[in-house]
């Protein structure tokens, strides 16, 4: 089996060989393979029911593959669980965000990373913090002191990607970053994702439906059809023409297995 | 941290056509009720000074005057069990939950204290201790049976309430205890002494303000009831923050239940439905001074006042010598317009009228 995969190279800081995943009759991954190089934005593309969803899962620690490994830096690992992911530097940036509204910028930003001293917050440095944070990554809000709930749909994604990274987090699954954003804000979130990969210490996978997007700022992008990664080429090497295209063939061939079945 | 927050313009603008006339004494008192609304304890804190003024000026060219020792060491007493429960009420409900039951831990604890040194030989401070660690047992029942277990708040604690008066009833065979003179000496310091029970009360509402405002665990509580699930994926761990807090406010229950039976210098079965009470105002108490009950939002100041607000107008009417009948009225009505005003003022917010 193994002689199947890819060979291990120097630089991947995650990869995932052979990865099967099933619940009950249904097949939702098949022999799946990914890597993802330090410092890479990866698109992982594919419609609706792909397996997108159950491939991060496995990703970030919240369900085990049926079958199959994950190495980080080249060396095996089982995730265990979400927390023990993000102690390895895996983290994800789901769709719902898990801010809390009723907080301020600067507490959702330290959520359950508080700066303590004693048994007293110290509410002065995590401002500082998060300024400082939030200037450094270009993102621009009125206030740290603003509660999540006064922010746009943009900044608020942007608050949630600033804490994945200011965590420490080496590796981000980021699960629909531009689902539900206006135009503006999805260039907000897509230019906050370049200044990340010019840094270099972050490694993306964003994942999408809508490919026209993160097509222009991903190095890679990886297509997931019906549980299989049928797709893996550099971001310049592929259109928006040539996937619709190998998705619209996908959905063709479906019909007509229908077709023939009926 | 809202009080800091700076003011955006606001989101959604004022449609064209709403009124021009915007001349200087209307855009003031717009101004003062956007105050009001968006600070809630300070609405509570004029009422209370509007009671007070109201109540203490009609006394005082009458019958009775209002801030008399005796007036005091009243208030007190009727203010501090409702602050108190209130301020394990106000963590229960900004994490989303709330405990219906703690009328009755309040009654329940004293006659644990009672049996231990009457029965067990147990020296005093020890069976205060150890009832109120009983106390704690219950408040992690109903934790269990709500967190781990998945039943709705309301109903464990409504089921383990009946438990408990069931169990009040017949241990005591129906009957009141007397207080053991080996607690009078300590009792002192709890609730014998005419103002303890109100400075207790007061320390409390500071030590819960610091935990609510300025501590971990604070933060975690408002997290999990603004947001349960995004709070549970940054790592909060959503179950201990609501058992601790249901074992708070089941110790604060049984702490005040202590305090009474040294201030009536009797323990009581509070029959007949009476131990829903203190919880009914303490609730009250933590509604009036701005505690969603969606979760999420609250403060110890405002359940603070808020108590005051029920405390000066049930004394109030009695130091008028109006009749008692109508006072409960005056409760509902308190709570229904603040509760209209808090709607109100979720609708403004939603709509970008009001920055938070």
């Amino acid at each position: 089996m193994t002689a199947e995969a890819p060979q291990a190279s120097g630089t991947d800081v995650l990869r995932a060989e052979h990865i099967s995943k099933h619940f009950g009759a249904l097949t939702a991954l098949r022999d799946v393979n990914l890597h993802l190089a330090r410092g890479e934005v990866l698109a992982l593309l594919g419609d609706n029911g792909a397996g997108k969803s159950t491939l991060i899962k496995i990703l970030c620690g919240f369900q085990p593959p049926d079958s199959g490994r994950i190495l980080l830096d080249g060396h095996p690992v089982t995730l265990k669980s979400v927390d023990h992911a993000r102690s390895l530097g895996i983290d994800v940036v789901y769709q719902d965000l898990a801010l809390v509204n009723q907080l301020s910028v600067y507490h959702n930003m330290f959520l359950n990373r508080e700066r303590v001293r004693g048994l007293l917050l110290s509410n002065r440095a995590m401002k500082r913090l998060a300024r400082q944070y939030l200037d450094e990554m270009g993102v621009h809000i009125p206030s740290v002191e603003t509660d999540v709930a006064a922010l746009s749909g943009g900044q608020r994604q942007a608050i949630a990607v600033a804490r994945s990274v200011f965590s420490a987090a080496k590796i981000l699954l980021l699960d629909e970053p531009l689902a539900a954003m206006g135009a503006k804000e999805a260039a907000m979130i897509l230019s906050l994702v370049q200044d990340l990969k010019s840094r270099g210490d972050v490694s993306i996978i964003i994942i999408a439906h809508n490919y026209g997007q993160v097509l222009d700022i991903c190095d890679r992008v990886n297509l997931l059809q019906q549980g299989e990664i049928t797709f893996d080429k550099p971001g310049k090497d592929t259109s928006v023409t040539e996937l619709n295209e190998i998705v619209i063939e996908e959905y063709r061939r479906a019909l007509q297995e229908r077709q023939r079945s009926a | 941290m809202s009080e800091t927050a700076e003011r955006t313009p606001a989101v959604a603008g004022r449609p064209p056509g709403s009124p021009a006339r915007e001349n200087g004494s209307w855009r003031l008192l717009r101004g003062l009720g956007t105050l009001l609304l968006r600070q809630r304890e300070l609405t509570v804190f004029v009422v209370v000074v509007l009671l007070v003024l109201y109540f203490g000026v009609i006394s005082s060219t009458g019958r009775a005057v209002f801030f008399e020792k005796a007036d005091l060491i009243n208030l007190g007493q009727i203010a501090a069990p409702i602050i108190i429960i209130a301020l394990g009420e106000v963590l229960l409900l900004i994490c989303g939950e709330i405990d219906i039951s703690v009328g009755f831990i309040y009654a329940f604890t004293p006659f644990i204290m009672y049996f231990l040194i009457q029965y067990y030989g147990v020296p005093g401070i020890l069976a205060i201790i150890l009832a109120l660690v009983c106390a704690a047992a219950i408040g992690w029942v109903n934790a269990f049976i709500t967190v781990t277990i998945g039943v709705p708040s309301f109903i464990t604690t409504l089921g383990t309430g009946f438990v408990l008066y069931g169990l009040i009833l017949t241990m005591a065979h129906g009957e009141q205890a007397p207080v053991s003179p080996q607690v009078l000496g300590i009792g002192h310091w709890l609730g014998t002494y005419a103002f303890a029970e109100i400075i207790w009360a007061v320390a409390l509402v500071a030590l819960f303000h610091v935990l609510l405002r300025r501590t971990r665990w604070g933060l975690h509580t408002i997290a999990v009831g603004g947001n349960q699930l995004g709070s549970a994926e940054a790592g909060v761990n959503v179950a201990r923050i609501k058992y601790g807090n249901f074992m708070i406010t089941a110790v604060l229950g049984g702490f005040v239940g202590i305090q009474i039976a040294f201030q009536t210098n009797v323990i009581d079965t509070f029959s007949g439905g009476a131990a829903y009470q203190p919880m009914f105002y303490a609730v009250a108490a933590a509604v009036l001074g701005g505690t969603s009950m969606l979760g999420g939002s609250g403060t110890m100041i405002g359940a603070f006042l808020g108590a005051a607000v029920l405390t000066i107008l049930q004394d109030g009417f009695a130091v008028l010598g109006i009749s008692a009948y109508p006072l409960e009225i005056f409760f509902g009505g308190a709570i229904l317009i603040s509760m209209i005003a808090s709607v109100q003022l979720a609708r403004l917010r939603a709509g970008g009228r009001i920055k938070r």
